[in-house]
C-alpha cells in the first residue's frame, strides 16, 4: 500500500494557503470569514496528519465552532461594503509596511537560526509513537505538571478579559420592568385571587 | 393539580420539574387511553346544522315553474354585491329574470339573500364541496343555480320544513 | 494505487451500511413524529398512503423531489446551495464514530466524544449561512436567533461531556460505554442527563426551543426561501441531528449497547437491539416534549441557558471532581 500521507499533506496545505490568501483578498467580508473557516479546517486536518488529534479537535471546537461563529455574526450584522473598507487606506500604508517589515525580519531571523534536534525528525508524524499513552494524555501530563503555572496564568488572563468585557458593557438601567420567573412559577391561586362577598346594591 | 406553597415543597417542585413532568404524563395518558376524534373526511362527514349556509340554489315550484319573481331584494341586500339580476316580462305576462348571476368568489355566505327572498327562491343549501380549478367556474349563472336547486331540492325542502316547524 | 482502492472499498461498504438505514430511519422518524403527536392530540395521523400510512414518508419525499427548486434572485446562489449541504453532510459525518455494538464502529478514534462535539458545534453554520445567503429578512432573523441559541447551549453540553469524561477517564466512546458496565451514568448524573436532553432540544432547534423557525413571528425562519430538494436536505439534516443527539445521549448516559441487567434474559438480546431501543426511547422524548410544551420566548431561552444551566453544570463538574478525588474513583488514566 502506498503512503498517501504526503499527498494529503500537500493537498491540505495548498487549500490552507489559498484559503488564507482569499481571506485577505475577498471583497465580500462574509466570504472572507467563510474562507477563514475553510483555512481553520485544513489546519485541523494537518494536525490530524501529524497524529495530534486532540489539538485538531480543539481547533475545530474553539475556533470554528465558537470564535468564527461570532466573527460571522458581527460581520453579517455590520454589513460592510467592500468599497468602504478601502477608503483612507493610503494614510496607513507607511505604518502597515513598517509593521509588516519588522515581522518579516523577525521571521527570517527565527527561520535562519532554527535548530532541529536530529532525533526529532523521527517524531514529526507521530510525536508519541514511542510512548504507551495517547497524545491527549501527553499534553495533559505536560500542562498540569511542568507548565501548570503558565496554564493557570493563561486561564486567569482569559477570565479577567471576560469579566472586563462584561464590566465595560454592563449598564444598569432604571425603571426597567423585568420578568421574575421564580415569582411567577411560585404564584398560587389563593395569593393572587380574592373573593369578596358584597351585599347587593351596596357597591364596592 | 394542587401544589402546596411550603417553600421547601416549592423548591422541590421546581428542582425536580414536577409541573413539567405532570404535563408530560397528561399527554402520555391522552396518547394511550383516550378515544381518537378524527373523522376520515371524504368517507365520514360531520353533521351539519339545518341552518348551515353552503352553496346557493334557485328553487322551483312543484309544477316546474321557477320561484324567482325578479324583485331584486337579494341583489339590493347583498353586502358583497355578488348578485346581478336582469328582468323582463315573459310572453305569458309574468315577471321573470333573464339573468341571475352570483359571483361565488365575492360571496361571503352571510345568508341575507335567503333571508330577504319573499318566495323562498334563492336559498343556501347544505353543499359545501363545490371547489373548482378555475375562478371562471365560480361565476354561477341562472342555469347553474337552477340545476343546483333541482339537485338539492329534497334536502333543501327538508331543511326549510325543519326550520319552519322547529321554530 | 489499486491496493489503496481495494483498501477503501470495504470502508465505503461500511459507510453505506450505516447511511442507507439511517436515511430510512430519518424518513420514518417523520412518520412516527406525526403519528405520536397526532395520538397525543387525539387525532389519527397519516393513514391514507399504504397500510396505516406507512408509505407517507416516500410520498412526501417524491413530492419534494419533483417540485421546482427556487433560488431567490438577489441571493448568493453558491452559498445558498451550500447551506443545506453543510447541514446534511455534517449530520451524517458524525455517525463515523458512533459505536452501535462492541467493535461495530467505522472509526474508533481516541477523541471520539470531542469529534462529536466538534461536529455538532458546526451545525450552526448551515443555518447561519442559509439565513445570510437568502438575502431576506425572516431567514436572517431566524439565523441570528439560532446562532445565538446553539452557541449558548453548546456550553452546557460541553460541560455535561466534561462530567462524563471525568467519570469514565476516556474520550473514546467505546471505553465510555464499557465504563458504565456496573452502573449507567444516568443514575449518578441524573441532573446532567436531564440538562443534556434539554440542551439537545435547543441544539437541534426542536420544540419548545424552535425559535429559529417560529411560525408566528418568523414564518419558517431560515428555510423560508428554500424549496424542493434543497429544503428536503435541510429537513433530513435536522432529523438526522435529532437521531444523532439521541444516540449520543444513549452512549453517554444509558450505557450504549449494554443491557440494563447482566442476567440471562437480558443478555440474550444482542447489544445492537439495546442500543436501538435506547435511541428510540430518547427520540420518543423529543416527540413527546414537542406535543406537550408551548414555545419559549427568546429571552427566557437565553436566561435558561446562561443563568440556570451554565452555573448548575459548572457546579456539578466541580462536585464530580471533588467526589472522585475524595473517594479515589479515577480509573487510573488509560486512554
Amino acid at each position: 500500500m502506498i503512503n498517501i500521507a504526503p499527498i494529503l499533506f500537500y493537498v491540505f496545505s495548498g487549500v490552507l494557503l489559498s484559503a488564507s490568501l482569499m481571506v485577505v483578498t475577498a471583497r465580500n467580508t462574509v466570504h472572507g470569514v467563510l474562507f477563514l473557516i475553510v483555512a481553520f479546517f485544513n489546519a485541523a486536518a494537518l494536525f490530524l496528519l501529524a497524529h495530534a488529534e486532540f489539538i485538531a479537535m480543539i481547533l475545530v471546537v474553539v475556533y470554528v465552532g465558537a470564535v468564527a461563529v461570532l466573527f460571522l455574526f458581527v460581520v453579517m450584522m455590520l454589513n460592510l461594503e467592500g468599497g468602504e473598507m478601502h477608503r483612507g487606506i493610503k494614510g496607513y500604508t507607511f505604518m502597515g509596511v513598517l509593521i509588516g517589515g519588522v515581522l518579516l525580519v523577525e521571521l527570517l531571523l527565527m527561520g535562519l537560526s532554527w535548530y532541529t534536534a536530529p532525533e526529532a525528525f523521527d517524531l514529526t508524524t507521530a510525536p508519541t509513537s514511542g510512548l504507551k499513552i495517547t497524545n491527549t494524555q501527553a499534553l495533559g501530563n505536560l500542562l498540569y505538571t511542568h507548565y501548570a503555572l503558565g496554564f493557570q496564568g493563561a486561564g486567569l488572563i482569559l477570565l479577567i478579559a471576560m469579566i472586563g468585557a462584561i464590566v465595560l458593557t454592563l449598564r444598569h438601567r432604571e425603571g426597567v420592568r423585568k420578568q421574575n420567573i421564580r415569582d411567577q412559577q411560585e404564584r398560587q391561586v389563593r395569593e393572587s385571587l380574592r373573593l369578596i362577598d358584597i351585599p347587593s346594591g351596596s357597591g364596592v | 393539580m394542587k401544589i402546596s406553597s411550603h417553600p421547601l415543597i416549592k423548591i422541590f417542585n421546581s428542582f425536580f420539574l414536577v409541573e413539567l413532568l405532570s404535563g408530560m404524563l397528561l399527554t402520555l395518558k391522552y396518547m394511550i387511553s383516550k378515544k381518537k376524534v378524527t373523522l376520515a373526511y371524504p368517507y365520514e362527514k360531520g353533521s351539519l346544522s339545518s341552518r348551515f349556509r353552503g352553496e346557493h340554489a334557485l328553487r322551483r315550484y312543484s309544477n316546474g315553474e321557477e320561484r324567482c319573481i325578479a324583485c331584486k331584494l337579494c341583489e339590493a341586500v347583498c353586502p358583497a354585491q355578488a348578485i346581478t339580476i336582469e328582468a323582463e316580462e315573459r310572453d305569458d305576462g309574468s315577471r321573470r329574470t333573464t339573468r341571475y348571476d352570483i359571483d361565488m368568489t365575492k360571496c361571503i355566505y352571510c345568508g341575507l339573500c335567503e333571508e330577504s327572498c319573499p318566495v323562498d327562491a334563492i336559498v343556501e343549501g347544505p353543499n359545501f364541496e363545490f371547489s373548482t380549478e378555475t375562478r371562471e367556474e365560480l361565476y354561477f349563472d341562472k342555469q347553474k343555480l337552477l340545476s343546483n336547486g333541482d339537485r338539492w331540492e329534497v334536502e333543501i325542502a327538508a331543511r326549510l320544513e325543519r326550520e319552519a316547524l322547529g321554530g | 494505487m489499486i491496493e489503496s482502492i481495494l483498501y477503501l472499498l470495504p470502508l465505503i461498504g461500511y459507510v453505506l451500511l450505516i447511511i442507507v438505514p439511517l436515511l430510512l430511519v430519518i424518513a420514518y422518524l417523520t412518520y412516527v413524529e406525526r403519528k405520536v403527536i397526532a395520538a397525543m392530540q387525539l387525532r389519527i395521523g397519516p393513514n391514507v398512503v399504504g397500510w396505516f400510512g406507512l408509505l407517507q414518508p416516500f410520498a412526501d419525499g417524491l413530492k419534494l423531489l419533483h417540485k421546482e427548486t427556487i433560488i431567490p434572485t438577489r441571493s448568493n446562489p453558491i452559498i445558498f446551495l451550500c447551506a443545506p449541504l453543510v447541514t446534511f453532510s455534517l449530520s451524517l459525518s458524525a455517525w463515523a464514530v458512533i459505536p452501535f455494538a462492541p467493535g461495530v464502529v467505522i472509526s474508533n478514534i481516541n477523541v471520539g466524544i470531542l469529534y462529536l462535539f466538534a461536529i455538532s458545534s458546526l451545525g450552526v453554520y448551515g443555518i447561519i449561512i442559509a439565513g445570510w445567503a437568502s438575502n431576506s429578512k425572516y431567514p436572517f432573523l431566524g439565523a441570528l436567533r439560532s446562532a445565538a441559541q446553539m452557541v449558548s447551549y453548546e456550553v452546557s453540553i460541553g460541560l455535561v461531556i466534561i462530567v462524563i469524561l471525568l467519570s469514565s477517564g476516556s474520550m473514546n466512546l467505546t471505553d465510555i460505554v464499557e465504563a458504565q458496565k456496573s452502573m449507567w451514568y444516568v443514575v449518578p448524573h441524573l441532573p446532567m442527563a436531564v440538562i443534556f436532553m434539554i440542551s439537545a432540544l435547543a441544539e437541534t432547534n426542536r420544540s419548545p426551543f424552535d425559535l429559529p423557525e417560529a411560525e408566528a413571528e418568523l414564518v419558517a425562519g431560515y428555510n423560508v426561501e428554500y424549496s424542493a430538494i434543497i429544503f428536503a436536505l435541510f429537513f433530513l439534516g435536522e432529523y438526522g441531528n435529532m437521531i444523532l443527539m439521541s444516540a449520543i445521549g444513549a452512549l453517554l448516559f444509558l450505557g450504549g449497547w449494554l443491557p440494563p441487567f447482566h442476567v440471562i434474559p437480558f443478555t440474550w438480546i444482542p447489544g445492537f437491539i439495546w442500543f436501538a431501543l435506547k435511541v428510540s426511547f430518547l427520540l420518543f422524548i423529543f416527540l413527546w416534549v414537542r406535543a406537550t410544551f408551548p414555545r419559549f420566548r427568546y429571552d427566557q431561552l437565553m436566561r435558561l441557558g446562561w443563568k440556570v444551566f451554565l452555573p448548575f453544570t459548572l457546579g456539578w463538574v466541580v462536585l464530580t471532581g471533588f467526589v472522585m478525588v475524595a473517594f479515589n474513583l479515577f480509573s487510573g488514566g488509560q486512554g
